[in-house]
């Protein structure tokens, strides 16, 4: 079982009013809706929920998971749902989307050349 | 994989519309979910299985009851820690423009987008708990909810990047590796993920630090300068004496916290003694040094005074931080409504055309 | 630890550990590229390309890392952050390469860091000042439209060192474009105030178009996507008015001194200094 949130019965639908920009008026402000995320880590293993993030609508919320939960090339295919709704990207979509960041060296601890003798580093 | 439908609180009834919802969860809310016994579970049955699992150090999950002190404890404490991140980002983020080279300029980019996503995280484990995080927002810029004292302070020089990633980086794993086992699984979750892209960032720090010892004469003097005006406020970054903190006995008894504030700075001051030594800087305390007998360091009492005063409002760029977090808040407003109307707008076209279409 | 088996298979699962930090999916898009530059090339303007192509990126790097920290929300700054970073990485293969055909040994640090204003060939939309969010946005499409067409052609260029950081900046460009996309039709179509500030921004965009276009003329490319988006975001298509005077000739507006000053500043008060 996986660790998604509550659903907000008010918020999100508060938004859906009449006039979609001003139903918010007088209401507590929200956020964006929240959205589960989920990504495959590579093939052969079950998509894995790994936190939650806010977006506007589902693209976002693709966009949104490909920046925050694999800025380091980790993951081949995200699913986000918001409520009953699941939204995943696209194969034809993965060279955009998770090549870019397989050359971050720097984000690799032994990018940095510390000597074998400098304790607990 | 099911997503399951978590009640923001253990009082609130189950969202309607959760059918797909596994039965083997257990109805552990205390709505109207009737026990096998058809009368609902007695509080006194829910604390005790809630205590069974905590001394089992199994994990206790979104859905489980538990004890409103233990949620409000999390709550509190997963906040302030995100919020850490999240002002955390401009002491060195002033630097990202400025960095001497392309590579530190890069690395710097890339940690201080890491503190976002950090704090990206964290909320989203607070999240689980039932808050929310326009609310914890709006706590942060109105100053109702801390953040740690450390990043009150200024950042003069490109040196206290380095020091940053050394002392508040190095400081930081030393809390937080032991989270990762904390009993609330998405805040033990959230830190374990946290953790493995921390490693870089006091490593970053270190190797820095490293090589502009190797520089000029004044690049050193700068490193030196840093280590003296940053050593105290890491320390203080454990937090109170134990005897004087109030709230650690009760995080501690509920496994949130592993370890007390005083047992984390001395593993601290064992872990960075012997990298000031081979980094070639002196660590500004007068009374730092290995006690045999103890196999640890003695070492100074930190200014409490001054911590309380950080605290409470008064450190030296208090004022500026949080002013900078609702200037952003406040000046994006109009970027996140615009994108809450577009949706809204995009929804009622897309119900429209299925009318159309039927 | 058997009750966090849900996080152990994404953390712990496997041995190779590629989507950490600390793994091994690194790619250096130099590997096995042979560096030496190939008869008939002209190096002068080879490295002459590259330097405008680095600066371009270099200087919106520097806009993008102006919003750190003044992003209008959380999961923005981390976007806004991948897209600088990206293209920071790009300025400096292509530093990189201009100092290995110029003739002139450089490095990359010397390009960026040791000339002055007049001496930077960026077009002058790079550098303006961000403005809004809707500026900045309209400004990063219009920037990764063109940059992504020119890349394009790039890809087989004969010096196979600027092919291959054209190929692999495609792929980075093509994100870029559509997360600028994305919000530019968000904001032309969410609320009044997004509409008549992105309207501005189209505008204020629009004069800085030509000198693009000198270098690499992509009009239609970049009209097609302009066209696209701004009718799926109800903004009128800008009118092409270029401005005289170009950027890639070192004809720059007030605003590049001051942010090179910012980027240059501690760089050269400590001459000899390693960072």
């Amino acid at each position: 079982m996986s660790d998604t949130h509550g659903t907000r019965g008010t918020g999100t639908d508060g938004t859906h009013g009449t006039d979609g920009t001003r139903s918010t008026e007088g209401a507590p402000k929200r956020d964006w809706p929240l959205y589960e995320v989920f990504v495959r880590g590579k093939r052969g293993l079950n998509h894995v929920h790994v936190g939650s993030l806010h977006a506007a609508d589902d693209t976002m919320a693709l966009t949104h998971a490909r920046d925050l939960y694999t800025r380091r090339n980790e993951g081949v295919s995200i699913w986000v749902v918001r409520s009953e709704h699941i939204a995943a990207s696209t194969r034809d979509e993965k060279d955009p989307f998770f090549a870019p960041s397989a050359d971050k060296v720097y984000r690799h601890p032994t990018f940095y050349d510390i000597p074998d003798d400098v304790p607990h580093i | 994989m099911t997503t399951t439908h978590s009640a923001e609180t253990p009082e609130a009834p189950e969202v309607s519309g959760t059918s797909g919802a596994p039965g083997t969860s257990g109805a552990h809310g205390t709505s109207g979910a009737p026990a096998a016994s058809g009368a609902p579970l007695p509080e006194q049955a829910l604390q005790e299985h809630f205590d069974a699992t905590i001394a089992r150090d199994q994990r206790v999950e979104p859905r489980d009851w538990m004890p409103d002190g233990y949620r409000r404890t999390l709550v509190r404490q997963i906040a302030q820690h995100a919020h850490s991140e999240i002002i955390g980002m401009q002491p060195e983020g002033e630097w990202i423009t400025r960095a001497p080279s392309l590579r530190r300029k890069a690395i710097l980019f890339a940690k201080v987008q890491d503190e976002a996503g950090h704090g990206l995280y964290l909320y989203s484990a607070a999240e689980t708990l039932g808050a929310d995080r326009a609310d914890l927002t709006e706590r942060l810029i109105e100053g109702r909810q801390k953040y740690s004292s450390i990043f009150n302070y200024p950042t003069p020089t490109f040196a206290d990047v380095g020091v940053i990633g050394w002392f508040v980086d190095g400081a930081a794993i030393c809390n937080q590796v032991p989270l990762c086992r904390s009993s609330y699984g998405p805040y033990a979750r959230a830190m374990v993920r946290i953790c493995k892209e921390e490693s870089f960032h006091q490593r970053q720090g270190y190797e820095l630090l490293m090589t502009m010892m190797r520089g000029t004469g004044a690049q050193r003097a700068m490193v030196q300068d840093a280590v003296d005006r940053w050593w105290w406020p890491s320390l203080m970054m454990f937090g109170p004496p134990d005897g004087d903190s109030p709230n650690s006995a009760a995080s501690m008894a509920w496994k949130i916290k592993r370890h007390s504030n005083d047992e984390l700075r001395q593993r601290f001051v064992d872990m960075t003694v012997p990298q000031a030594e081979k980094l070639g800087v002196t660590l500004p305390d007068p009374d730092l040094r290995w006690n045999a007998e103890r196999g640890r360091h003695d070492f100074g009492t930190p200014d409490w005074s001054e911590l309380k005063r950080v605290i409470g409002g008064d450190g030296p760029c208090n004022a500026e931080r949080t002013e900078r977090r609702r200037s952003a808040h406040e000046e994006g407003a109009w970027v996140r409504e615009a994108a809450t109307a577009h949706a809204a707008k995009q929804e009622r076209r897309a119900r429209a055309q299925e009318g159309a279409v039927a | 630890m058997s009750d966090d088996h849900v996080y152990l298979s994404l953390a712990e699962g496997h041995e190779d550990d590629t989507r950490w930090a600390y793994g091994t999916g690194f790619e250096d898009p130099l590997h096995g590229v042979d560096t030496t530059v190939p008869e008939g090339v002209d190096t002068g303007r080879l490295a002459a390309q590259c330097v405008a192509l680095a600066d371009d990126a270099l200087v919106s790097a520097q806009r993008l890392a102006e919003w750190t920290t003044r992003a209008p929300e959380l999961e923005e700054e981390v976007a806004l952050a991948n897209i600088g970073l990206d293209l920071l990485g790009q300025a400096r293969l292509l530093y990189a390469r201009a100092g290995r055909t110029d003739g002139t040994g450089r490095d990359e640090d010397a390009y960026a860091y040791f000339r002055d204003p007049a001496e930077f060939r960026n077009v002058r939309l790079a550098e303006l000042p961000n403005g809004d969010f809707a500026f900045s946005l309209v400004r990063l499409l219009v920037l990764s439209s063109w940059r992504l067409a020119h890349f394009g052609e790039l890809s087989s260029h004969p010096d196979p060192v600027l092919a291959a950081v054209a190929a692999k900046g495609v792929k980075e460009l093509t994100y870029h474009r559509q997360y600028a996309a994305e919000w530019v039709v968000r904001l032309g179509d969410g609320t009044p105030e997004s509409h008549r500030r992105t309207r501005r921004a189209v505008e204020q965009v629009a004069p800085y178009f030509g000198e693009l276009f000198t270098a690499y003329d992509a009009r239609d490319e970049v009209a097609a996507v302009l066209r696209q988006v701004t009718e799926a975001a109800g903004l009128p298509m800008p009118v092409y008015r270029p401005l005289p005077g170009s950027g890639r000739a070192g004809e720059h507006t007030e605003h590049l001194a001051p942010l090179l000053a910012e980027l240059q500043g501690v760089a050269r008060a400590h001459p000899g200094a390693t960072w």
